[in-house]
Protein backbone atom coordinates (compact mmCIF):
# COMPACT_ATOMS: atom_id res chain seq x y z
CA UNK A 1 0.00 0.00 0.00
CA UNK A 2 0.98 3.57 -1.01
CA UNK A 3 1.67 5.83 1.69
CA UNK A 4 -1.98 7.13 3.44
CA UNK A 5 -2.35 10.55 3.20
CA UNK A 6 -4.50 13.26 2.09
CA UNK A 7 -3.23 15.38 -0.87
CA UNK A 8 -6.62 17.38 -1.73
CA UNK A 9 -6.76 20.45 0.76
CA UNK A 10 -10.03 19.88 1.91
CA UNK A 11 -9.80 16.48 2.62
CA UNK A 12 -7.17 17.35 4.50
CA UNK A 13 -9.07 19.86 6.39
CA UNK A 14 -11.97 17.09 6.74
CA UNK A 15 -9.37 14.92 7.86
CA UNK A 16 -8.70 16.64 10.89
CA UNK A 17 -11.93 16.96 12.27
CA UNK A 18 -12.84 13.36 11.21
CA UNK A 19 -9.29 13.06 13.90
CA UNK A 20 -10.89 14.98 16.56
CA UNK A 21 -13.65 12.73 16.73
CA UNK A 22 -12.38 9.64 15.92
CA UNK A 23 -10.20 9.71 19.09
CA UNK A 24 -12.59 11.01 21.36
CA UNK A 25 -14.89 8.10 20.40
CA UNK A 26 -12.37 5.80 21.05
CA UNK A 27 -11.47 7.27 24.50
CA UNK A 28 -14.77 7.47 25.37
CA UNK A 29 -15.13 3.91 24.42
CA UNK A 30 -12.41 2.99 27.06
CA UNK A 31 -14.46 3.87 29.88
CA UNK A 32 -18.05 1.51 28.67
CA UNK A 33 -19.22 -0.73 31.30
CA UNK A 34 -16.72 1.70 33.68
CA UNK A 35 -19.52 3.93 34.59
CA UNK A 36 -20.50 5.12 37.83
CA UNK A 37 -24.31 4.13 37.66
CA UNK A 38 -25.43 2.27 34.45
CA UNK A 39 -27.43 5.16 33.01
CA UNK A 40 -24.16 6.68 32.64
CA UNK A 41 -23.26 3.67 30.76
CA UNK A 42 -26.12 4.51 28.38
CA UNK A 43 -25.27 8.34 27.87
CA UNK A 44 -21.36 7.41 27.76
CA UNK A 45 -22.57 5.10 24.90
CA UNK A 46 -24.21 7.46 23.20
CA UNK A 47 -21.49 10.30 23.22
CA UNK A 48 -19.38 7.23 22.06
CA UNK A 49 -21.66 6.29 18.99
CA UNK A 50 -21.81 10.12 17.92
CA UNK A 51 -18.46 10.46 17.89
CA UNK A 52 -17.58 7.52 15.84
CA UNK A 53 -20.35 8.16 13.21
CA UNK A 54 -19.69 11.72 12.78
CA UNK A 55 -15.85 10.41 12.15
CA UNK A 56 -17.30 7.62 9.71
CA UNK A 57 -18.93 10.35 7.54
CA UNK A 58 -16.41 12.94 7.53
CA UNK A 59 -13.29 10.01 6.91
CA UNK A 60 -15.79 8.57 3.81
CA UNK A 61 -16.32 12.01 2.54
CA UNK A 62 -12.78 12.92 3.03
CA UNK A 63 -11.45 9.73 1.03
CA UNK A 64 -14.00 10.54 -1.50
CA UNK A 65 -13.17 14.04 -2.53
CA UNK A 66 -9.29 13.37 -2.32
CA UNK A 67 -10.01 11.07 -5.24
CA UNK A 68 -7.57 8.59 -3.44
CA UNK A 69 -7.80 4.55 -3.88
CA UNK A 70 -8.31 4.78 -0.16
CA UNK A 71 -11.29 4.14 2.29
CA UNK A 72 -12.51 6.15 5.01
CA UNK A 73 -11.40 3.11 7.37
CA UNK A 74 -7.81 3.20 5.70
CA UNK A 75 -7.41 6.53 7.09
CA UNK A 76 -8.47 5.79 10.04
CA UNK A 77 -6.30 2.51 10.72
CA UNK A 78 -3.54 2.81 8.01
CA UNK A 79 -2.15 5.98 9.00
CA UNK A 80 0.62 6.42 12.22
CA UNK A 81 0.70 8.64 14.94
CA UNK A 82 2.81 11.56 12.64
CA UNK A 83 -0.14 11.55 9.97
CA UNK A 84 -2.77 11.95 12.77
CA UNK A 85 -3.99 15.80 13.16
CA UNK A 86 -6.54 15.78 16.41
CA UNK A 87 -6.41 18.38 18.79
CA UNK A 88 -4.09 17.53 21.81
CA UNK A 89 -6.86 17.87 23.89
CA UNK A 90 -8.90 14.88 23.07
CA UNK A 91 -6.33 12.27 23.15
CA UNK A 92 -5.89 12.94 26.50
CA UNK A 93 -6.13 10.31 28.90
CA UNK A 94 -8.26 10.49 31.83
CA UNK A 95 -7.85 8.04 34.83
CA UNK A 96 -11.67 8.43 36.25
CA UNK A 97 -14.96 10.12 35.78
CA UNK A 98 -13.48 13.30 36.72
CA UNK A 99 -10.91 13.70 33.95
CA UNK A 100 -13.73 12.28 31.42
CA UNK A 101 -16.48 15.05 32.38
CA UNK A 102 -13.40 17.87 32.12
CA UNK A 103 -12.02 17.06 29.12
CA UNK A 104 -15.71 16.41 27.00
CA UNK A 105 -16.99 19.95 28.86
CA UNK A 106 -13.76 21.99 27.33
CA UNK A 107 -13.82 20.30 23.98
CA UNK A 108 -17.87 20.41 23.87
CA UNK A 109 -17.79 23.96 25.05
CA UNK A 110 -16.13 24.17 21.63
CA UNK A 111 -17.72 21.96 18.99
CA UNK A 112 -21.02 22.90 19.46
CA UNK A 113 -20.25 26.65 17.81
CA UNK A 114 -17.70 24.81 15.61
CA UNK A 115 -20.41 22.63 13.93
CA UNK A 116 -23.02 25.27 14.05
CA UNK A 117 -20.44 27.89 12.12
CA UNK A 118 -19.56 24.42 9.53
CA UNK A 119 -23.00 24.19 8.87
CA UNK A 120 -22.85 27.63 6.42
CA UNK A 121 -19.69 25.58 5.01
CA UNK A 122 -20.73 26.20 0.77
CA UNK A 123 -19.84 22.36 0.91
CA UNK A 124 -23.43 20.62 0.76
CA UNK A 125 -21.82 17.05 2.43
CA UNK A 126 -20.24 18.75 4.48
CA UNK A 127 -23.15 21.67 6.24
CA UNK A 128 -25.10 18.52 6.19
CA UNK A 129 -22.60 16.60 8.57
CA UNK A 130 -22.33 19.64 10.73
CA UNK A 131 -25.97 20.42 11.18
CA UNK A 132 -26.48 16.99 12.48
CA UNK A 133 -23.61 17.20 14.62
CA UNK A 134 -24.25 20.48 15.76
CA UNK A 135 -27.65 18.40 17.18
CA UNK A 136 -26.17 16.12 18.64
CA UNK A 137 -23.14 18.21 20.10
CA UNK A 138 -26.13 20.18 21.91
CA UNK A 139 -27.08 17.23 23.91
CA UNK A 140 -22.99 16.51 24.71
CA UNK A 141 -22.53 20.15 26.23
CA UNK A 142 -25.45 19.66 28.10
CA UNK A 143 -24.40 16.61 29.55
CA UNK A 144 -21.05 17.41 30.48
CA UNK A 145 -21.95 21.10 31.66
CA UNK A 146 -24.86 19.28 34.06
CA UNK A 147 -21.87 16.83 35.16
CA UNK A 148 -19.30 19.94 35.93
CA UNK A 149 -22.14 21.64 38.25
CA UNK A 150 -22.90 18.58 40.05
CA UNK A 151 -18.94 17.43 40.69
CA UNK A 152 -17.86 20.82 41.05
CA UNK A 153 -20.89 21.91 43.70
CA UNK A 154 -20.90 18.08 45.12
CA UNK A 155 -19.25 17.42 48.11
CA UNK A 156 -15.63 18.44 48.64
CA UNK A 157 -13.80 15.46 47.32
CA UNK A 158 -15.52 15.96 43.89
CA UNK A 159 -15.46 20.06 44.16
CA UNK A 160 -11.55 19.17 44.47
CA UNK A 161 -11.22 16.48 41.95
CA UNK A 162 -12.92 18.39 39.43
CA UNK A 163 -11.14 21.01 39.71
CA UNK A 164 -7.74 19.61 39.65
CA UNK A 165 -9.02 17.89 35.73
CA UNK A 166 -9.60 21.20 34.78
CA UNK A 167 -6.10 22.99 35.59
CA UNK A 168 -4.72 19.47 34.26
CA UNK A 169 -6.64 19.94 30.66
CA UNK A 170 -6.22 23.99 30.43
CA UNK A 171 -3.10 24.01 29.00
CA UNK A 172 -4.40 22.11 26.02
CA UNK A 173 -7.25 24.77 25.47
CA UNK A 174 -5.98 27.33 23.17
CA UNK A 175 -4.90 25.09 20.37
CA UNK A 176 -8.80 24.61 19.83
CA UNK A 177 -8.80 28.64 18.50
CA UNK A 178 -5.59 28.70 16.47
CA UNK A 179 -5.45 28.43 12.97
CA UNK A 180 -2.83 27.67 10.16
CA UNK A 181 -2.44 28.00 6.57
CA UNK A 182 -5.10 25.34 5.54
CA UNK A 183 -7.78 27.01 8.02
CA UNK A 184 -7.08 30.46 6.43
CA UNK A 185 -7.37 28.80 2.84
CA UNK A 186 -10.50 27.09 3.83
CA UNK A 187 -12.48 30.21 5.38
CA UNK A 188 -11.63 32.12 2.28
CA UNK A 189 -13.13 29.57 -0.18
CA UNK A 190 -16.18 29.53 2.30
CA UNK A 191 -15.54 25.87 3.35
CA UNK A 192 -14.32 26.15 6.60
CA UNK A 193 -14.57 27.92 9.92
CA UNK A 194 -12.51 30.47 11.55
CA UNK A 195 -11.79 28.88 14.87
CA UNK A 196 -10.02 31.74 16.50
CA UNK A 197 -13.94 33.53 16.01
CA UNK A 198 -15.17 30.99 18.08
CA UNK A 199 -12.90 31.21 21.20
CA UNK A 200 -15.38 33.98 22.65
CA UNK A 201 -18.60 32.14 22.83
CA UNK A 202 -16.41 29.57 24.27
CA UNK A 203 -15.40 31.25 26.91
CA UNK A 204 -18.54 32.79 28.15
CA UNK A 205 -20.19 29.51 28.01
CA UNK A 206 -16.95 27.82 30.09
CA UNK A 207 -17.28 30.57 33.11
CA UNK A 208 -20.76 30.49 33.18
CA UNK A 209 -20.48 26.69 33.87
CA UNK A 210 -17.76 27.30 36.27
CA UNK A 211 -19.40 29.66 38.29
CA UNK A 212 -22.19 28.07 38.85
CA UNK A 213 -20.44 24.56 39.64
CA UNK A 214 -18.40 26.93 42.19
CA UNK A 215 -15.18 26.66 40.03
CA UNK A 216 -12.15 28.34 39.76
CA UNK A 217 -11.07 29.48 35.88
CA UNK A 218 -7.41 27.82 35.82
CA UNK A 219 -4.63 31.37 36.24
CA UNK A 220 -1.96 29.03 34.36
CA UNK A 221 -1.60 31.16 31.61
CA UNK A 222 1.13 28.15 29.71
CA UNK A 223 -0.35 26.81 26.46
CA UNK A 224 0.82 23.47 24.39
CA UNK A 225 -0.12 22.68 21.15
CA UNK A 226 0.70 20.93 17.95
CA UNK A 227 -1.68 18.43 17.05
CA UNK A 228 -2.68 19.39 13.41
CA UNK A 229 0.87 19.36 13.01
CA UNK A 230 1.16 15.70 14.04
CA UNK A 231 3.09 16.52 16.81
CA UNK A 232 1.29 15.16 19.61
CA UNK A 233 1.72 13.95 23.28
CA UNK A 234 2.76 10.22 23.71
CA UNK A 235 -0.83 9.09 24.75
CA UNK A 236 -2.03 8.66 20.94
CA UNK A 237 1.05 5.82 19.83
CA UNK A 238 -0.45 3.56 22.35
CA UNK A 239 -4.35 4.81 21.74
CA UNK A 240 -3.89 4.07 17.37
CA UNK A 241 -1.42 0.69 17.90
CA UNK A 242 -4.59 -0.50 20.18
CA UNK A 243 -7.17 0.63 17.49
CA UNK A 244 -4.99 -0.03 14.38
CA UNK A 245 -3.47 -3.73 15.62
CA UNK A 246 -6.22 -6.20 13.90
CA UNK A 247 -6.22 -4.82 10.08
CA UNK A 248 -2.84 -3.80 9.92
CA UNK A 249 -1.91 -7.65 11.78
CA UNK A 250 -3.94 -8.96 8.56
CA UNK A 251 -4.35 -6.30 5.79
CA UNK A 252 -6.22 -5.98 2.95
CA UNK A 253 -8.82 -8.35 4.34
CA UNK A 254 -12.62 -7.74 4.66
CA UNK A 255 -14.61 -7.47 7.96
CA UNK B 1 -61.14 -10.60 56.96
CA UNK B 2 -59.02 -12.98 58.88
CA UNK B 3 -55.56 -13.36 57.95
CA UNK B 4 -56.46 -17.43 56.51
CA UNK B 5 -59.36 -16.24 54.95
CA UNK B 6 -57.23 -13.43 52.91
CA UNK B 7 -54.43 -15.89 52.14
CA UNK B 8 -57.16 -18.48 50.43
CA UNK B 9 -59.12 -15.83 48.68
CA UNK B 10 -55.51 -15.15 47.61
CA UNK B 11 -54.59 -17.93 46.60
CA UNK B 12 -57.37 -18.88 44.73
CA UNK B 13 -57.53 -15.72 42.87
CA UNK B 14 -53.63 -16.34 42.08
CA UNK B 15 -54.71 -19.98 40.69
CA UNK B 16 -57.27 -18.60 38.70
CA UNK B 17 -55.00 -16.03 36.64
CA UNK B 18 -52.41 -18.46 36.19
CA UNK B 19 -55.26 -21.02 35.00
CA UNK B 20 -56.42 -18.57 32.66
CA UNK B 21 -52.81 -17.97 31.08
CA UNK B 22 -53.42 -14.49 32.16
CA UNK B 23 -50.40 -12.60 34.14
CA UNK B 24 -50.33 -11.69 37.85
CA UNK B 25 -49.75 -7.39 38.07
CA UNK B 26 -47.32 -6.23 41.24
CA UNK B 27 -50.34 -5.53 43.31
CA UNK B 28 -51.85 -8.75 42.98
CA UNK B 29 -51.24 -11.30 46.18
CA UNK B 30 -48.52 -14.39 44.91
CA UNK B 31 -47.41 -16.88 47.10
CA UNK B 32 -43.98 -15.69 48.52
CA UNK B 33 -42.05 -18.51 46.94
CA UNK B 34 -43.58 -17.22 43.37
CA UNK B 35 -42.37 -13.68 44.37
CA UNK B 36 -38.71 -15.38 45.25
CA UNK B 37 -38.47 -17.01 41.98
CA UNK B 38 -39.79 -14.37 39.75
CA UNK B 39 -37.13 -11.93 41.90
CA UNK B 40 -33.97 -14.32 41.63
CA UNK B 41 -34.52 -15.04 37.44
CA UNK B 42 -35.37 -11.52 36.51
CA UNK B 43 -32.24 -10.38 38.86
CA UNK B 44 -30.27 -12.74 36.92
CA UNK B 45 -31.53 -11.93 34.19
CA UNK B 46 -30.75 -8.16 34.41
CA UNK B 47 -27.29 -9.13 35.92
CA UNK B 48 -26.04 -11.35 32.83
CA UNK B 49 -26.77 -8.41 30.78
CA UNK B 50 -24.57 -5.52 32.72
CA UNK B 51 -21.93 -8.59 33.21
CA UNK B 52 -21.99 -9.12 29.69
CA UNK B 53 -20.94 -6.06 28.73
CA UNK B 54 -17.39 -6.57 29.76
CA UNK B 55 -16.18 -9.58 26.96
CA UNK B 56 -17.90 -7.49 23.95
CA UNK B 57 -16.63 -3.75 25.56
CA UNK B 58 -12.90 -5.79 25.50
CA UNK B 59 -13.28 -5.93 21.57
CA UNK B 60 -14.52 -2.28 20.76
CA UNK B 61 -11.12 -0.61 21.07
CA UNK B 62 -10.00 -3.37 18.53
CA UNK B 63 -12.97 -3.43 16.11
CA UNK B 64 -11.56 -3.52 12.23
CA UNK B 65 -13.54 -1.17 11.11
CA UNK B 66 -15.90 2.04 12.36
CA UNK B 67 -19.01 0.39 11.11
CA UNK B 68 -18.42 -2.88 13.18
CA UNK B 69 -16.84 -0.88 16.15
CA UNK B 70 -20.28 1.27 15.81
CA UNK B 71 -22.54 -1.47 15.58
CA UNK B 72 -20.60 -3.17 18.91
CA UNK B 73 -20.92 0.08 21.14
CA UNK B 74 -24.81 0.36 20.36
CA UNK B 75 -25.01 -3.79 21.11
CA UNK B 76 -23.24 -3.16 24.60
CA UNK B 77 -25.22 -0.02 24.98
CA UNK B 78 -28.74 -2.22 24.49
CA UNK B 79 -27.19 -4.62 27.18
CA UNK B 80 -26.84 -1.84 29.84
CA UNK B 81 -30.59 -0.60 29.06
CA UNK B 82 -32.24 -4.17 29.31
CA UNK B 83 -30.12 -4.44 32.04
CA UNK B 84 -31.91 -1.03 33.48
CA UNK B 85 -35.26 -1.79 32.08
CA UNK B 86 -35.06 -5.55 34.13
CA UNK B 87 -33.93 -4.24 37.11
CA UNK B 88 -36.78 -1.64 37.26
CA UNK B 89 -39.82 -4.29 36.55
CA UNK B 90 -37.44 -6.31 39.02
CA UNK B 91 -38.61 -3.58 41.35
CA UNK B 92 -42.13 -3.74 41.14
CA UNK B 93 -41.81 -7.07 43.15
CA UNK B 94 -40.79 -5.00 46.47
CA UNK B 95 -37.23 -4.92 45.85
CA UNK B 96 -34.47 -1.91 44.96
CA UNK B 97 -31.92 -1.96 42.28
CA UNK B 98 -29.23 -1.16 44.88
CA UNK B 99 -29.83 -4.64 47.17
CA UNK B 100 -29.90 -6.46 43.88
CA UNK B 101 -26.46 -5.22 42.64
CA UNK B 102 -25.26 -5.63 46.09
CA UNK B 103 -25.91 -9.12 46.11
CA UNK B 104 -24.60 -9.58 42.96
CA UNK B 105 -21.97 -8.00 44.22
CA UNK B 106 -21.71 -10.70 46.65
CA UNK B 107 -21.71 -13.76 44.81
CA UNK B 108 -25.26 -14.16 46.59
CA UNK B 109 -26.94 -13.62 43.08
CA UNK B 110 -26.10 -15.10 39.80
CA UNK B 111 -25.62 -13.98 36.00
CA UNK B 112 -25.57 -15.99 32.97
CA UNK B 113 -22.25 -18.77 33.15
CA UNK B 114 -21.66 -17.68 29.29
CA UNK B 115 -20.08 -14.44 30.49
CA UNK B 116 -17.23 -16.37 32.28
CA UNK B 117 -15.53 -17.44 29.40
CA UNK B 118 -13.02 -15.11 27.57
CA UNK B 119 -13.10 -13.33 24.30
CA UNK B 120 -10.25 -14.06 22.89
CA UNK B 121 -10.20 -12.75 18.66
CA UNK B 122 -12.44 -10.45 17.01
CA UNK B 123 -14.73 -13.63 15.60
CA UNK B 124 -15.84 -14.19 19.16
CA UNK B 125 -17.77 -11.18 18.46
CA UNK B 126 -19.76 -12.52 15.72
CA UNK B 127 -20.12 -15.59 18.25
CA UNK B 128 -21.59 -14.12 20.77
CA UNK B 129 -23.93 -12.01 18.95
CA UNK B 130 -24.96 -15.63 16.89
CA UNK B 131 -24.80 -18.11 19.17
CA UNK B 132 -25.01 -16.30 22.92
CA UNK B 133 -27.37 -14.03 21.53
CA UNK B 134 -29.59 -16.97 19.67
CA UNK B 135 -29.63 -18.97 22.63
CA UNK B 136 -31.12 -15.98 24.82
CA UNK B 137 -33.54 -15.01 22.30
CA UNK B 138 -35.16 -18.76 22.39
CA UNK B 139 -35.75 -18.61 25.93
CA UNK B 140 -36.64 -14.92 25.47
CA UNK B 141 -39.41 -15.39 22.81
CA UNK B 142 -40.71 -18.22 25.18
CA UNK B 143 -40.53 -15.69 28.34
CA UNK B 144 -42.84 -12.98 26.59
CA UNK B 145 -45.50 -15.87 27.72
CA UNK B 146 -44.28 -15.76 31.33
CA UNK B 147 -46.88 -15.50 33.93
CA UNK B 148 -45.00 -12.11 35.63
CA UNK B 149 -46.68 -9.56 33.76
CA UNK B 150 -43.62 -6.66 34.20
CA UNK B 151 -41.34 -9.74 32.62
CA UNK B 152 -43.49 -10.57 30.16
CA UNK B 153 -43.85 -7.35 28.69
CA UNK B 154 -40.16 -6.63 29.01
CA UNK B 155 -39.44 -9.84 27.18
CA UNK B 156 -41.59 -8.25 24.45
CA UNK B 157 -39.34 -5.37 24.23
CA UNK B 158 -36.10 -6.43 25.13
CA UNK B 159 -36.48 -9.42 22.12
CA UNK B 160 -36.70 -6.64 19.17
CA UNK B 161 -33.38 -5.47 19.74
CA UNK B 162 -32.18 -8.82 20.59
CA UNK B 163 -32.52 -10.32 16.96
CA UNK B 164 -30.73 -7.29 15.70
CA UNK B 165 -27.78 -8.29 18.10
CA UNK B 166 -28.14 -12.31 16.97
CA UNK B 167 -28.06 -10.99 12.99
CA UNK B 168 -25.05 -8.57 13.50
CA UNK B 169 -23.19 -11.44 15.15
CA UNK B 170 -23.61 -13.84 12.22
CA UNK B 171 -22.64 -11.06 9.96
CA UNK B 172 -19.16 -10.95 11.61
CA UNK B 173 -19.07 -14.49 10.89
CA UNK B 174 -20.33 -14.55 7.32
CA UNK B 175 -17.48 -11.98 6.33
CA UNK B 176 -14.84 -14.11 8.12
CA UNK B 177 -16.45 -17.68 6.75
CA UNK B 178 -15.84 -15.52 3.13
CA UNK B 179 -12.39 -14.50 3.73
CA UNK B 180 -8.83 -15.41 4.08
CA UNK B 181 -7.96 -18.73 5.57
CA UNK B 182 -6.74 -17.04 8.67
CA UNK B 183 -10.15 -15.14 9.02
CA UNK B 184 -11.81 -19.27 8.10
CA UNK B 185 -9.59 -20.71 11.13
CA UNK B 186 -10.99 -17.46 13.42
CA UNK B 187 -14.57 -18.03 12.15
CA UNK B 188 -13.93 -21.87 13.39
CA UNK B 189 -11.87 -21.59 16.58
CA UNK B 190 -14.48 -19.21 18.08
CA UNK B 191 -17.30 -21.46 16.96
CA UNK B 192 -15.04 -24.31 18.84
CA UNK B 193 -14.63 -22.38 21.85
CA UNK B 194 -18.63 -20.95 22.36
CA UNK B 195 -20.64 -24.04 20.96
CA UNK B 196 -20.57 -26.14 24.72
CA UNK B 197 -20.71 -22.97 26.75
CA UNK B 198 -24.04 -21.69 24.23
CA UNK B 199 -25.91 -25.13 24.43
CA UNK B 200 -25.23 -25.07 28.38
CA UNK B 201 -27.03 -21.70 28.78
CA UNK B 202 -30.27 -23.53 28.85
CA UNK B 203 -29.41 -24.77 32.22
CA UNK B 204 -28.86 -28.82 33.28
CA UNK B 205 -30.98 -31.56 32.02
CA UNK B 206 -34.64 -31.44 33.45
CA UNK B 207 -33.87 -33.96 35.43
CA UNK B 208 -31.20 -32.30 37.36
CA UNK B 209 -33.34 -29.19 37.78
CA UNK B 210 -33.86 -28.14 40.74
CA UNK B 211 -36.68 -25.31 39.73
CA UNK B 212 -37.92 -26.54 36.98
CA UNK B 213 -41.37 -27.96 38.06
CA UNK B 214 -42.23 -25.37 40.13
CA UNK B 215 -41.41 -23.05 37.61
CA UNK B 216 -43.32 -24.42 35.23
CA UNK B 217 -46.12 -25.12 37.35
CA UNK B 218 -46.32 -21.38 38.26
CA UNK B 219 -45.97 -20.52 34.08
CA UNK B 220 -43.12 -18.61 35.40
CA UNK B 221 -40.95 -21.01 32.62
CA UNK B 222 -42.64 -22.07 29.75
CA UNK B 223 -40.53 -24.82 28.21
CA UNK B 224 -38.17 -26.69 30.27
CA UNK B 225 -34.39 -26.33 29.65
CA UNK B 226 -34.39 -29.71 27.28
CA UNK B 227 -36.84 -28.20 24.82
CA UNK B 228 -35.21 -24.90 24.55
CA UNK B 229 -31.84 -26.30 23.81
CA UNK B 230 -33.54 -28.97 21.64
CA UNK B 231 -34.72 -25.92 19.62
CA UNK B 232 -31.31 -23.38 20.04
CA UNK B 233 -29.92 -26.43 18.23
CA UNK B 234 -32.06 -27.48 15.77
CA UNK B 235 -32.07 -23.62 14.19
CA UNK B 236 -28.27 -23.09 15.14
CA UNK B 237 -26.73 -26.44 13.31
CA UNK B 238 -28.11 -25.78 9.33
CA UNK B 239 -26.56 -21.86 9.80
CA UNK B 240 -22.52 -23.39 10.77
CA UNK B 241 -23.34 -25.33 8.02
CA UNK B 242 -23.73 -22.97 5.83
CA UNK B 243 -21.39 -20.61 7.13
CA UNK B 244 -19.29 -24.12 6.12
CA UNK B 245 -17.97 -24.54 9.79
CA UNK B 246 -17.84 -27.92 11.55
CA UNK B 247 -19.84 -27.96 15.00
CA UNK B 248 -17.33 -29.41 17.22
CA UNK B 249 -19.52 -32.55 17.89
CA UNK B 250 -18.21 -35.96 16.50
CA UNK B 251 -21.36 -37.44 17.75
CA UNK B 252 -23.86 -34.72 16.00
CA UNK B 253 -25.74 -36.84 13.84
CA UNK B 254 -29.64 -35.94 12.30
CA UNK B 255 -32.16 -38.23 13.47
CA UNK B 256 -34.44 -38.87 10.37
CA UNK B 257 -37.30 -40.24 12.66
CA UNK B 258 -37.71 -37.07 15.05
CA UNK B 259 -36.05 -34.95 12.60
CA UNK B 260 -34.28 -33.34 15.52
CA UNK B 261 -30.25 -32.90 15.76
CA UNK B 262 -29.18 -34.87 18.46
CA UNK B 263 -26.30 -33.84 20.14
CA UNK B 264 -23.18 -35.64 22.34
CA UNK B 265 -22.72 -35.61 26.32
CA UNK B 266 -22.50 -31.94 27.40
CA UNK B 267 -19.51 -31.54 30.24
CA UNK B 268 -21.54 -31.03 33.11
CA UNK B 269 -18.40 -31.02 35.17
CA UNK B 270 -17.59 -27.54 33.27
CA UNK B 271 -20.70 -26.35 34.13
CA UNK B 272 -21.10 -26.84 37.74
CA UNK B 273 -17.81 -25.21 38.35
CA UNK B 274 -18.36 -22.45 36.08
CA UNK B 275 -21.94 -21.86 38.18
CA UNK B 276 -20.06 -22.71 41.49
CA UNK B 277 -17.56 -19.83 40.76
CA UNK B 278 -14.95 -21.85 39.30
CA UNK B 279 -15.23 -20.73 35.86
CA UNK B 280 -12.57 -19.06 33.07
CA UNK B 281 -13.26 -15.27 34.21
CA UNK B 282 -15.94 -15.21 37.66
CA UNK B 283 -13.82 -13.78 39.84
CA UNK B 284 -12.70 -10.72 37.05
CA UNK B 285 -15.71 -10.37 35.91
CA UNK B 286 -17.17 -9.66 39.76
CA UNK B 287 -13.71 -7.77 40.37
CA UNK B 288 -14.47 -5.57 37.63
CA UNK B 289 -18.27 -4.74 38.22
CA UNK B 290 -17.28 -4.23 42.28
CA UNK B 291 -14.48 -1.92 41.19
CA UNK B 292 -16.04 0.56 38.66
CA UNK B 293 -18.84 0.37 41.20
CA UNK B 294 -16.42 1.63 44.24
CA UNK B 295 -14.36 3.86 41.74
CA UNK B 296 -17.59 5.59 40.98
CA UNK B 297 -18.85 5.71 45.04
CA UNK B 298 -17.29 9.96 45.01
CA UNK B 299 -19.76 10.51 41.96
CA UNK B 300 -22.81 9.35 42.93
CA UNK B 301 -22.57 11.14 46.40
CA UNK B 302 -21.65 14.58 44.55
CA UNK B 303 -24.64 13.85 42.89
CA UNK B 304 -26.95 13.27 45.61
CA UNK B 305 -25.24 16.00 47.94
CA UNK B 306 -26.08 18.37 45.07
CA UNK B 307 -29.52 17.07 44.62
CA UNK B 308 -29.81 18.03 48.72
CA UNK B 309 -28.49 21.90 48.37
CA UNK B 310 -30.87 22.27 45.29
CA UNK B 311 -33.66 21.04 47.45
CA UNK B 312 -32.08 23.17 50.53
CA UNK B 313 -32.31 26.56 48.36
CA UNK B 314 -35.19 29.10 48.12
CA UNK B 315 -37.41 27.94 45.24
CA UNK B 316 -36.12 29.71 42.16
CA UNK B 317 -39.72 29.49 40.54
CA UNK B 318 -41.22 31.69 43.09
Amino acid sequence: MTAVTTQNALATYVVRHADDNVVLGQRLAEYISRAPELEEDLAIGNLTLDHIGVADHLFTYAAKIDGCDLSGDDLVMFRSERDYTNLLLVEQRHDGFDDLIARQFLFDAYQLPFWEALSASNDETIAGIAQRAAKEARYHLRHSSMWMVRLGDGTPESHTRIQASIDRLWRFTSEMFETDALDREMVESGLGVDTSTLRETWESSVDAVLEEATLTRPQDSFQTSGGRSGMHTEYLGPMLAEMQWLQRSQPGMSW
Amino acid sequence: MDASTEFENGQAKFDAIIAADEKIEPRDWMPDGYRKTVIRQMAQHAHSEVIGMQPEANWILRAPTLLRKAILIAKVQDEAGHGLYLYSATETLGVSRDELVGLLHEGKQKYSSIFNYPALSWADMGAIGWLVDGAAIVNQIVLQGTSYGPYSRAMVKICKEESFHARQGYSIMMALAEGSDEQKAMCQDALNRWWWPALMMFGPHDSESAHTAESMAWKIKRKTNDELRQMFIDQTVPQAHYLGMTIPDPDLVFDEETGHWTIGEIDWDEFWATIKGDGRLNRERITHKVKAWDEGRWVRDAATAYAAKQKMKPDKSA
